[in-house]
């Protein structure tokens, strides 16, 4: 059926390809492309053994018969590992030789920022800091740069009296990663359900969540946040406006203190809620129907199974493989609309920080808060990985 | 099943899972049949804006467009001109968005915030979507390491977050040039258009008429030009709305933070200034304009975008168009089982009654 | 020819779109226990629409307008196939009638080993076997169709064409149906593998008796393996004959073009090796 669809028609199903081309270095690794690769050949060296069996000795295969899902798909990793390398390695170099483009001298602007807080003897390290230290070349300040941050030195910041860099963004990191990741997960769960069952009820009323979401989608983060600070937090008082805690409060593991964080919390990740569900159930609903018109939903279907059974187990098992390759992609533009909430809540992340960074001209921060995200987005990236390999049996296919 | 398909081939398919054989209308007219030029192929790809939804987005962000360049005549007053006796005003037939705690006319500041966001944000999409056809067509067309390393750069781009580079890269200048914001936009949103494009093009190179235009001997710039760009317009189209709703997010949120100079006023400064000086809550006219803007440009262009993707897939509009046509009929789309409805064939006057006799008969 | 399992009666469907199009017009057909039936006609000639529809497969806009479907189960109730609920109309699907599909390729759930979906059947339709018994049943299916029961965590990529198949007719198997519809089950493979499966498929015929309806564009190949042989044309039965009559006194001109129109490779009548 639609084994040769897929190689007849023209842009239609292609145009999901692009989704499904995997997020992989590899084209190979993609999943879906179709039916065709997989009909053209079996792929690892146990099944091209059994084909070439005389095809009337049927039953022989069996004894060859592997169990699937216990190999390990080393290509797919390999290749996961590389990206990741090669864009941490992209990230730091392009935090190496932003300070190059600046205008005029960064490190004289710097000093001149720090209002005497940084001994002219300073003026040494904060040069081969930004790598404007003039007596040695680009290749050994690259280097030594290397060094620095293989020491897990990132700096130091002066918006933030002195401290090191990597002291200042360990304190804001965790509200973030619990903040951003909390509400980011629940969005995309949130949305993927939704999504599937607006997509499984194609035409029902549901259909009214398509254009709600969309808008909510194009308004911006930070507007977003603000109206809901002026609707929930100032009109209603529902929420607390700000911060992570009311200062008087002292952090602690007790219940008052978590109480309290939670209640802060809520109204931002409400918001980062809001805000990106509808990309998600775009995305799904779209997906589903695609998958819905597969072949092994009317099989589905004719084999008698409940509906509840055929829309999760089948479809929506099917249509959040896309799903979970766009969440990867996704993430970095994500993490950014988040941190601009956390300036608008003045929530003390890495967001906060970043913008009182900018503010202060705290270049070091700047580029330690940049480098700690690009990491913070690879890791996510990397889960993301673990889930679809766990989630799709055929990344474990290789190229032979 | 194929029996609508062959003798009423234009007709509306009926197609669905249950019906096998019946997907083959699915090429939506991108490939005809014709002698093709770039001209007609070109025309022929305008078809994907035909659609109502496409058309409302292109006509919302006609407006938007005419009176980013009308300003001047259509803001009844400077935007910047203060005006110390009317502060923080309430909409009024003198200020239809009201003032700011200056004076300041919203309603002028949100048509000249018009020209700031459109500017920046075109010129910023432009660049990216060059950007995105060189590398994304060039990647799709290479084989073996070079399109992978192609790429893969476009994935590193695509990962890494762009605001936070954004900032960056706009705070390491005292005060950048609109160019220069435009182009930090431009290199961090070029990405995803590479990326979907080099997908596609890597399925059109393996499909039978650029590979007939190969066989025939066409120059490689023939083949480019006539037979692949034009089926590409509508991946190109859709990355080029997609490119500029996030340029004209991440202006506006760069913007917002203050970051770009107070001096090239768009929406996001207007948002900056009733930020910094309290307007929320109480005095709603000076920011909630300027973000319904953004939403509404955002609306707009997602609506072109909608309209592109059904034009490239028709499954969705069709899925959604069929499903409401059957409800209509009083099916439902989703039914596992065959509808039994013996008034159909039988027409008008003959109810099911018939077939309940017939039924106790047989 | 005295004990039917399956009585087709003046069966329609209609697409309703606008103009609603006829797929199938009045068809009446009976299927005898145990026989093979080939369903054979032209792409759009109906043969699937017909076949999809005796179930109640087809997705709107697909409406039946006419007719009855008769199941005559085996003890001896007779269960009327269009005024069945939905709730026992899935109840019944699989359970009376099980489908081979067209190219095993999409039929089977790529993310999910076939054991688990073997076991989807028993776990919907015997939902009084345990798991191992369940188990132990797909064990069983896989090895009678020749899998091998170690395959029962394999996933529909790692199976050759063929095997994906094998596995579709274990799965049609499984509820030990009286009537299983194929779909151009062989199309899509090559010769040699098409072969043992139609070799398998009359194996299991014989071993447990379903009848069989056969659908295919390829009539030589239903000559050779149907009892029975209907040919479709725009959606009406045009000839309903044994396959000895079909092959050597089709009445109708256009089963004479159909039988015309397959090359003869040994210059003979005698296309079909039987």
């Amino acid at each position: 059926m639609s084994a040769d669809t897929s190689t007849t028609v023209g842009p239609g199903p292609d145009s999901r390809n692009p989704e499904n081309e995997a997020v992989g270095v590899q084209a190979a690794v993609a999943p879906g492309l179709g039916a065709a690769p997989i009909v053209a050949a079996p792929v690892s060296g146990a099944q091209s053994d059994a084909v070439q069996f005389d095809p009337t000795l049927v039953g022989t295969t069996a004894t060859k018969a592997e169990r699937g899902g216990s190999r390990v798909p080393w290509r797919f990793i390999g290749g996961r590992v590389l990206f990741y390398a090669f864009t941490a390695f992209a990230a730091i170099s392009i935090n190496f030789f932003i300070p190059r483009m600046m205008k005029g001298d960064a490190v004289q602007a710097y000093m001149a920022q720090s209002r005497g807080l940084l001994q002219p003897s300073a003026e040494k390290a904060l040069r081969i800091q930004f790598g404007l230290d003039n007596s040695t070349s680009l290749w050994q300040q690259y280097w030594h740069y290397w060094g620095m941050l293989l020491h897990g030195d990132l700096g130091i910041s002066i918006s933030s009296g002195m401290a090191p860099v990597s002291e200042v963004i360990g304190a804001a990191l965790p509200w973030t990663l619990s903040l951003v990741g909390i509400a980011t997960i629940i969005s995309f769960v949130v949305g993927t359900i939704v999504g599937a069952v607006v997509g499984w009820r194609r035409g029902g009323r549901l259909d009214f969540l398509v254009p709600v979401t969309t808008f909510l989608g194009t308004v911006p983060y930070f507007w977003l946040g603000l109206i809901f600070i002026a609707v929930f937090a100032s009109l209603l008082g529902w929420f607390p406006a700000g911060h992570a805690y009311e200062l008087g409060v002292t952090p602690g593991f007790n219940l008052d203190f978590i109480s309290e964080v939670i209640s802060h919390a809520a109204l931002p990740a409400l918001t980062i809620v809001i805000a990106s569900v509808g990309g998600w159930v775009l995305g799904m609903r779209n997906m589903m129907l695609t998958v819905l018109d597969e072949d092994y939903i009317t099989v589905a279907q004719a084999k008698g199974m409940p509906d509840r059974r055929v829309l999760w187990r089948y479809a929506a098992r099917n249509a959040v493989l896309p799903q979970i390759q766009s969440f990867a992609l996704a993430l970095g533009f994500i993490v950014g609309g988040t941190l601009v909430m956390e300036m608008v809540f003045s929530y003390p992340g890495i967001g906060l920080l970043l913008l009182n960074a900018t503010n202060a001209k705290d270049y070091a921060l700047m580029q330690g808060i940049f480098l700690v995200l690009v990491l913070a987005v690879l890791v996510a990236n990397i889960l993301a990985d673990i889930a679809y390999a766990i989630l799709d049996p055929r990344v474990r296919e290789t190229e032979a | 099943m194929n029996a609508p398909a062959e003798n009423t081939s234009t007709l509306v398919q009926p197609v669905g899972a249950g019906t096998p054989e019946t997907a083959s209308v699915l090429t939506a007219g991108l490939s005809t049949v014709k002698k093709k030029t770039f001209g007609s192929q070109l025309r022929a790809s305008l078809a994907m804006f035909s659609n109502p939804k496409s058309a409302t987005g292109l006509i919302i962000f006609g407006i938007f467009l005419l009176v980013a360049i009308f300003a001047p005549w259509i803001a009844p007053y400077d935007p910047t001109a203060q005006n110390l006796s009317a502060t923080l005003q309430p909409p009024s037939f003198q200020h239809l968005l009201g003032t700011t705690h200056i004076g300041e006319d919203v309603f002028s500041q949100i048509v000249y915030g018009t020209r700031g966001v459109l500017v920046v944000g075109l010129i910023a999409t432009i660049m990216a979507t060059v950007m995105a056809i060189v590398v994304g067509v060039t990647a799709g067309y290479l084989r073996g390491w070079k399109s992978e390393s192609l790429s893969a750069l476009s994935n590193v781009f695509l990962v890494l977050p762009a605001l936070p580079l954004m900032i960056i890269i706009a705070s390491q200048f005292q005060d950048p040039p609109l160019i220069l914001i435009a182009a930090v936009l431009g290199l961090t949103g070029w990405a995803w258009g590479a990326r979907v494009l080099r997908a596609q093009t890597m399925s059109l190179r393996n499909r039978d008429f650029v590979q007939a235009a190969r066989a025939n001997g066409e120059p490689l710039h023939r083949i480019i030009l006539v037979e692949m760009l034009p089926n590409l317009m509508a991946i190109i189209a859709s990355s080029f709305v997609g490119t500029m709703t996030a340029a004209v997010l991440g202006l506006t949120t760069l913007a917002f933070i203050g970051v770009i100079p107070v001096s090239n006023l768009n929406w996001g400064t207007i948002l900056f200034w009733a930020q910094q000086n309290n307007a929320f809550p109480d005095y709603w006219w000076w920011y909630v304009p300027a973000g319904l803007c953004i939403a509404l440009l955002g609306v707009a262009l997602a609506l072109i975008n909608f309209g592109i993707d059904e034009y490239v897939n028709p499954r969705l509009r069709s899925a959604g168009e069929r499903a409401r046509a059957m409800k209509k009929k009083g099916m439902d789309p989703n039914a596992a089982v065959t509808q039994v409805r013996p008034d159909l064939a039988a027409g008008a006057g003959v109810r099911s009654g018939r077939s309940k006799s017939e039924r106790s008969t047989a | 020819m005295t004990d039917p399992l399956l009585s087709i009666r003046d069966f329609s469907v209609v697409y309703d779109v606008d103009p609603p199009v006829a797929a199938v017009k009045n068809v009446t057909i009976d299927i005898e226990r145990g026989e093979i039936v080939g369903l054979a006609g032209e792409s759009g000639s109906g043969k699937t629409t017909l076949a999809y529809g005796i179930q109640r497969l087809l997705k709107p806009p697909a409406v039946i307008t006419s007719g009855d479907v008769v199941f005559h189960d085996a003890d001896g109730e007779d269960i009327d196939i269009n005024s069945l609920g939905v709730e026992e109309m899935r109840r019944f699907r699989w359970d009376k009638i099980s489908m081979v599909f067209q190219g095993a390729m999409n039929a089977l759930n790529p993310v999910t080993t076939i054991g688990a979906q073997l076991d989807d059947v028993f776990l919907i339709h015997r939902p009084e076997m345990n798991r191992t018994e369940r188990r132990a049943a797909v064990v069983d299916l896989l090895e009678i169709v020749k899998v091998g029961g170690a395959r029962i965590r394999s996933y529909p990529h790692e199976l050759s064409g063929g095997m994906r198949q094998r596995v579709m007719i274990a799965m049609a198997l499984a509820l030990r149906p009286q009537l299983m519809v194929m779909d151009e089950p062989t199309t899509a493979l090559d010769v040699l593998v098409q072969r043992e499966i139609l070799k398998q498929i009359s194996q299991l015929r014989h071993e447990f008796g379903f009848s069989v309806i056969f659908i295919t564009h390829d009539l030589p190949l239903l000559l050779e393996i149907s009892d029975r042989i209907a040919i479709m044309r725009e959606g009406a039965i045009v000839e309903l004959a044994t396959s000895e009559q079909i092959w050597s006194d089709p009445e109708h001109e256009y089963t004479r073009s159909l039988l015309s129109s397959f090359p003869r490779l040994t210059g003979e009548k005698g296309v079909v090796v039987r």
